[in-house]
């Protein structure tokens, strides 16, 4: 006898009891396999990177020093921080630094990266040797940086005096101690921007060229028109990059300079790291850090902004 | 009609003097940025036998009267390299191992499974890119001092563990991988983990040698976070014992340079043996970026 009405059985399997079938839903089983590949991951992602980013900022509105208990103070950190000098100070230092390592490092590894692709012979040899300053610590090559540029007894100095020149204290000199980090930095990053550049330089098609000749262009024609357009979605990356680990750089200040000679190579990172760690102030360190962030943030935003004007994708 | 220009003549001057001139000066630059690159090592190895008496003569001394390889010997007994070592080998190649299996597992889920929330969360793995080390830096240790954790394997190890780069860039790998692979696979009725286990993993070789090599020499090298988070000579890394042997007041130069020899030898043995990895994974991360 055949009803309008669905026999029970049937009810059983639409409607409110839908539960039991979930599990044998073939999409469910999937979320939930997909679930337990994330799961190694996602504890530490949550202890580590979640919690720290929320509390970072959390901290910032507190004032700590790990020994009392901590107090409320909202904003009263990045007040502190606008009237501070020796933020701003640092703040300007990164900037300078910035400014110093990723123009300079950026067309020398474009140079060379040119160079080494013209000539195809050795390529490999001297990938190599350009990266070894890359691979090597950061305070290994400080500290090796730091022999060299000593002022009364380094290379850098002797090889100077050769052709006539008296150097400086270079790290003792409140003038030359930053431009000698900022030599050191390009020194040890070179390698890495101009790997990169090879990368994007091969893989600009040979027949762009052959047209450009065609035509009658000349080298640098060719370079202005075919190279640095189809060259700049990598050149982008490259600048982005080294934009960001510019203005965070810590490990040579601390093992060349100390942020001397009288603090004028202590970078952002390096206030930072005094005022949480040497002073014990959690709470504007933090705040010190979310305006870090900040500036990040910003720069890449603009940079992102700006790609629609010169990036060329293909 | 005239067709007798069909196709241009390549451009005349293929091997003139000016090329070969400019091809020439191309190497000496090459050479000269090389030895630019390899001088500081060299002078470092050098400084590094100088007897005492020498090391501290200016102009430099080139030639000295003897090597004093004794150097290394008392380095390595002025610094307890050895711990350092074994710390500093211990804390990366955990890390190399736990960032391979989780981003990898990671990167699977989020190349070739559907669940809810899964672009949300892979936004959210991103966004952590972007947040600076110094804003994490501060919670973190409060987080490892309330673990009790500091001084201990578990604070240079665990929070490394994860990695939404390592994540970021076998996804990409992963989603290049064709899709009737995975298809095919699943209509033969192989369960997720056996795909990713039997098909995807070894797929992903070179990607995994890259990544590996990578991390491995990025937290080999890793200086800030071990200096925030130990406290005592024994469970110190290389970067850090090598930074502190400078805190005497008048610096042995030529001991310290052996030391910093010391501490840059395994790295380079590490890269040289797998430099082809490592560069292809710079390379991978750049062109997709």
């Amino acid at each position: 006898m055949s009803s309008p009405v669905p026999a029970p059985s049937e009810a059983l399997l639409t409607g409110t009891n839908q539960r039991s079938t979930l599990f044998r839903r073939a999409s469910v089983r999937e979320a939930l396999a997909a679930y337990c590949f994330l799961l190694p991951g996602f504890l530490p992602f949550l202890v580590f990177a979640v919690l720290p980013m929320v509390g970072g900022f959390s901290l910032s509105l507190l004032e700590w020093n790990l020994l009392q208990p901590w107090t409320f103070i909202g904003l009263a950190n990045f007040r502190g921080l606008l009237a501070d000098g020796e933020f701003w100070s640092a703040m300007r230092v990164s900037a300078l630094f910035t400014l110093g390592v990723v123009p300079t490092g950026l067309v020398l590894a474009l140079g060379l990266a040119v160079l080494l692709n013209g000539g195809r012979r050795g390529v490999v040899f001297y990938r190599t040797v350009y990266f070894l300053p890359v691979v090597t610590a950061t305070v290994a090559v400080s500290m090796v940086w730091r022999w060299l540029l000593a002022g009364d007894l380094g290379l850098v100095n002797a090889l100077l005096g050769v052709v006539g020149i008296s150097g400086p204290a270079w790290l003792g000199d409140t003038t030359w101690a930053l431009p000698a980090v900022i030599v050191t930095s390009v020194w040890k990053g070179l390698g890495y921007s101009m790997v990169l550049f090879l990368a994007g330089l091969q893989n600009i098609p040979q027949d762009y060229y052959d047209a450009a000749k065609l035509d009658g262009a000349g080298a640098w024609d060719r370079f202005r028109d075919v190279t640095l357009p189809l060259l700049s979605p990598t050149t982008f990356f490259v600048l982005v990059v080294s934009i960001i680990s510019s203005l965070q750089v810590f490990d040579q200040v601390f093992v060349m300079t100390n942020g001397g000679p009288y603090r004028s190579t202590v970078t952002a990172s390096y206030f930072i790291y005094e005022t949480g760690f040497k002073l014990l102030n959690m709470g504007y360190a933090s705040a010190a850090a979310s305006v870090l962030f900040l500036v990040i943030l910003v720069a890449s935003i603009f940079q992102w902004k700006l790609q629609r004007r010169w990036v060329h994708y293909e | 009609m005239n067709r007798d220009v069909a196709i241009a003549e390549p451009p005349a001057s293929h091997n003139s003097p000016l090329d070969r001139a400019l091809s020439i000066l191309a190497h000496v630059i090459l050479v000269l940025g090389g030895l630019a690159m390899v001088g500081p090592f060299v002078w470092m190895i050098h400084s590094s036998t100088l007897p005492t008496a020498e090391a501290y003569r200016y102009p430099p001394v080139l030639f000295p009267s003897y090597r004093a390889w004794e150097n290394y010997e008392r380095a390595l007994t002025l610094v307890p390299f050895a711990r350092f070592f074994l710390n500093s080998t211990i804390v990366a190649a955990s890390i190399t191992f736990a960032q391979l299996f989780t981003c990898s597992l990671g990167a699977f889920a989020f190349a070739r499974m559907r669940f809810p929330g899964r672009d949300f969360l892979f936004l959210a793995y991103l966004a952590t890119m972007m947040v600076p080390f110094e804003v994490t830096l501060i919670p973190s240790f409060i987080i490892i001092r309330e673990l009790e954790w500091i001084n201990t394997y578990q604070a240079l190890i665990i929070p490394f563990v994860f990695s939404a780069y390592g994540t970021f860039l076998l996804r990409q790998f992963f989603m290049a991988v064709h899709r009737d692979l995975f298809d095919a696979a699943r209509m033969d009725g192989a369960g997720f983990f056996e795909i990713y286990w039997r098909i995807f993993l070894p797929l992903a070789g070179p990607a995994l040698a890259a990544l590996g090599v990578f991390v491995f020499l990025n937290f080999w090298n890793s200086f800030f976070w071990p200096l925030v988070v130990t406290n005592s000579m024994d469970m110190r890394t290389v970067p850090i014992g090598l930074a502190l042997f400078q805190g005497r007041d008048s610096v042995q130069w030529n001991l310290m340079m052996a030391a910093t020899t010391i501490s840059v030898i395994p790295t380079l043995i590490v890269f040289l043996a797998a430099q082809r990895y490592f560069v292809r994974g710079i390379m991978l991360s750049g062109i997709k970026g």
